[in-house]
């Protein structure tokens, strides 16, 4: 992808909407074509719609991904266990381990991610599935034949998050730390 | 917006009331670090600060919105990683900031760290718990917290200096304007709140609240009595506050995980310091399920392997049902007599210079010694404070001890044993502008100023002391006394230092009386002493001038004593909290 693409794909992920070029400071854009002449000033900018503020500089998704293991991990050892050979251990055990894995991931999940169901109703009730749903909030499943509204029964509610509140990630080397290693002096 | 602030010694709330007329006050969850990087609101400020050390945590990672290049942690952040480094951990600040023993704006805390850490005092600790709560609610409102009207609260038992001491902390914080009020009364208040106008039909003249009031590291006891005030209406009195007791529900988190590590010693199992930690919050887990579910027999516990092996390195044990009423009923609130007085030990010639603790856990051997100093009969109504008394079964415990020394007391119900006295703050700054009921009180202490007597000089004997009664007990806010009959010769241009002193029980001292020594060693206690020094344009240095005392107690809960000259020049006394070589 050429990078001026990606900037651009990437802040209609972002806003929803292309944003003009010319809002990016100029380091950000190639350098242009033409020769190296003295510009003209500009003509005075056509009336437009307010520029949306300038994108604040965001840490990698690398750094982001690794703050949301690291939650799991410091409240509820999450990455100890699931890197752990649980083969010799009989199932009385992890059972205990998992308890606690999971009273300290829950925690993690509760204080950080605010969760609700895509779909309010029980789980095996009918519902109705209408023109213009989001597929990526509802997906089809079975004998789908023809266009929406479409009826049928709710197999799984979903989850959305409707906030995340992660840690604020590091940056360069230590943005992939995911729980530091323990000292005791 | 009215604004009340429960400073606690181990969790701060802050509750709110939006406007006058009859609001139920809320409360304010409070943005703070959980961990470094990791912001989050929580109903409470864990009251501890955390001093890093150049280097040891990430740059930028103790940050907060409205503050950059921060080098130490408060709230959950600074509790959490405390437990990890203690040295580093300021905790009970609150309980240091009453310890008459300690120099309060001297930088001795964290207590036990070594020469050349960073230490900070007891004072500005509370600042920058109080700091972080102005500068967390001006971050979430668009008015700012200074401008608001402000009760802090303070444990009823806190002397003139103590209080002293929070009204100085606060203005550091920038809250220039905070009233202080008694938590047991914030309590009450609260209660008060939620019943609304029937309190009246739920209390009747010559009944006698006891607010019982056990948080994480303290105890205090108040006895509120209502009286009638001879046409009917009826009218809220403190009569009585009890001592400072440092001994709360982390005592008993610590009895039961020391049980339970004693069971795992005795199995050849050794826990390092970091499950050893482990082990105390699953202690508290195991207490509060207990607690609250009848028909759990046990709690099984799992204290996870410390390096990355969890499943391999793990320890198991379980907490019964049968230990734990052993531990906390027998431990702490154990069967006694009306006239039982909480056992003093042994005490050895050499004391670490630390918090007074208690000797005694007993909390019931504690309420019995305060209901037989102060009260003219026993409670007959209990108001219930601190998250130890989610528990009904410790409640009924209390009750019971209660009803065995006479008549059992009725129960005043309050949903949010926690944040109560944050709520019932605000309720009161509420009502007290609109003329609601107040809890009058005053003073509850009566104070006395040391004097020498004119004995002839014995080496090495100090003379001895008479204390004369400076202000009454009960005395209002908003009212001064000057004290008669005493005239004191003070010389101009050199401080002069006095003893001072307080005592809670003794109620019927009027200002001018003077006790000799021999007849109050037991229920005056000295508190920091207090320094005049007259410089004033007129009078010449060295000279003796007569002056008289003259006590002020402020509209915002402060004590001020004023020596006054002939010719009408006051001169204020300050509370001198260095610490004394004799102390």
């Amino acid at each position: 992808m050429h990078p001026i693409l990606a900037i651009k794909v990437f802040f209609l992920v972002l806003f929803g909407r292309p944003i003009p070029l010319a809002s990016f400071p100029p380091a950000l854009l190639p350098a242009p074509d033409e020769p190296d002449e003295p510009v003209a000033p500009p003509a005075p900018p056509e009336p437009r719609a307010p520029t949306p503020p300038p994108a604040p500089k965001g840490p990698a998704p690398e750094a982001i991904a690794v703050q949301a293991l690291a939650i799991f991990q410091s409240e509820g050892r999450l990455l100890d266990f699931l890197s752990e050979d649980i083969e010799g251990y009989d199932d009385a055990d992890i059972g205990a381990a998992v308890r606690e894995v999971h009273r300290g991931c829950k925690k993690a999940l509760k204080d950080h991610f605010d969760l609700e169901p895509v779909r309010a109703e029980e789980e095996e009730a009918l519902v109705t599935v209408p023109e213009g749903y989001d597929p990526a909030a509802v997906r089809l499943v079975g004998n789908v034949v023809g266009s929406p509204p479409f009826s049928g029964t709710l197999k799984h509610k979903g989850w959305r998050a409707n906030a995340v509140r992660l840690p604020k990630a590091g940056e360069g080397k230590s943005a992939l730390v995911i729980a530091p290693a323990e000292v005791e002096i | 917006m009215i604004v009340g602030i429960d400073l606690g010694t181990t969790n701060t709330a802050l509750g709110i009331v939006r406007s006058d007329e009859g609001a139920t006050p809320e409360v304010f969850a409070i943005p703070q670090l959980v961990k470094p990087n990791d912001l989050q609101s929580r109903p409470t400020l864990p009251s501890f600060l955390y001093l890093a050390t150049a280097g040891e945590l990430p740059e930028g990672s103790m940050d907060l919105p409205w503050g950059a290049g921060r080098t130490f942690l408060v709230g959950e952040a600074a509790r959490e990683r405390g437990a990890e480094v203690p040295l580093h951990l300021v905790s009970s600040a609150k309980s240091w900031l009453s310890h008459a023993g300690a120099d309060r704006r001297a930088p001795i805390l964290p207590h036990g760290a070594p020469e050349g850490a960073d230490k900070v005092s007891p004072v500005t600790a509370a600042v920058r718990y109080l700091e972080h709560l102005r500068e967390a609610f001006d971050a979430a409102h668009d008015v700012k917290l200074a401008d608001q009207q402000v009760l802090l609260t303070v444990p009823a038992s806190f002397d003139a200096v103590a209080r002293e001491l929070t009204q100085e902390a606060a203005k550091a914080a920038g809250l220039p304007n905070v009233t202080l009020l008694e938590e047991p009364q914030a309590a009450f208040y609260a209660w008060l709140a939620s019943v609304g106008d029937s309190w009246r039909d739920k209390l009747s003249a010559n009944d006698r609240v006891l607010v019982c009031d056990v948080g994480g590291g303290t105890t205090d006891f108040s006895l509120i009595e209502v009286k009638d005030d001879g046409t009917g209406n009826l009218t809220l009195e403190r009569v009585a506050v009890g001592n400072h007791i440092l001994l709360g529900g982390d005592n008993m988190d610590l009895a039961l995980a020391h049980h339970l590590m004693q069971r795992l010693a005795a199995d050849g199992k050794k826990l390092d310091a970091g499950q050893q930690r482990a082990l105390v919050m699953g202690a508290r887990r195991a207490k509060e399920q207990l607690l609250s579910d009848a028909a759990v027999e046990s709690v099984p516990l799992t204290i996870l392997g410390r390096g990355s092996k969890l499943i391999g390195n793990k320890i198991r044990t379980e907490l019964m049902r049968t230990d734990l009423e052993k531990i906390l009923l027998e431990g702490f609130f154990p069967a006694c007599a009306k006239d039982d007085a909480p056992k003093e030990a042994r005490r050895t010639g050499f004391m670490e210079l630390g918090l007074p603790f208690v000797q005694d856990a007993a909390i019931t051997r504690h309420l019995a010694q305060f209901v037989s100093r102060h009260a003219d009969g026993l409670p007959t109504h209990v108001l219930f404070n601190g998250g130890v008394f989610n528990s009904p079964l410790l409640r009924e415990r209390l009750l019971s001890i209660i009803a065995q020394w006479g008549e059992a007391p009725t129960v005043l119900e309050e949903d949010d044993t926690d944040l109560a006295v944050a709520k019932g703050a605000a309720y009161y700054g509420a009502v007290r502008s609109g003329g609601g009921i107040r809890i009058r009180g005053g003073v509850a202490r009566s104070y006395y100023v040391g004097m020498e007597t004119a004995a002839p000089a014995v080496p090495g004997i100090e003379p001895p002391i008479r204390a004369l009664c400076v202000v009454p007990f009960g005395m209002e806010e908003g009212t001064s006394v000057k004290v008669p009959g005493v005239e004191l010769g003070l010389v101009v241009g050199e401080p002069a230092t006095f003893r001072f002193f307080s005592a809670t029980a003794r109620k019927d001292d009027v200002p001018g009386v003077v006790l000799d020594e021999y007849t109050w060693p037991d229920h005056l206690e000295e508190t920091a002493p207090i320094t005049s020094t007259i410089q004033a344009e007129g009078l010449e240095a060295g000279a003796v001038i007569p002056v008289t005392l003259e006590a002020n107690l402020t509209e915002i809960g402060t004590l001020e004593l004023w020596s006054v000259a002939k010719d009408g020049q006051r001169f204020r006394l300050e509370y001198n909290v260095r610490e004394q070589e004799d102390a």
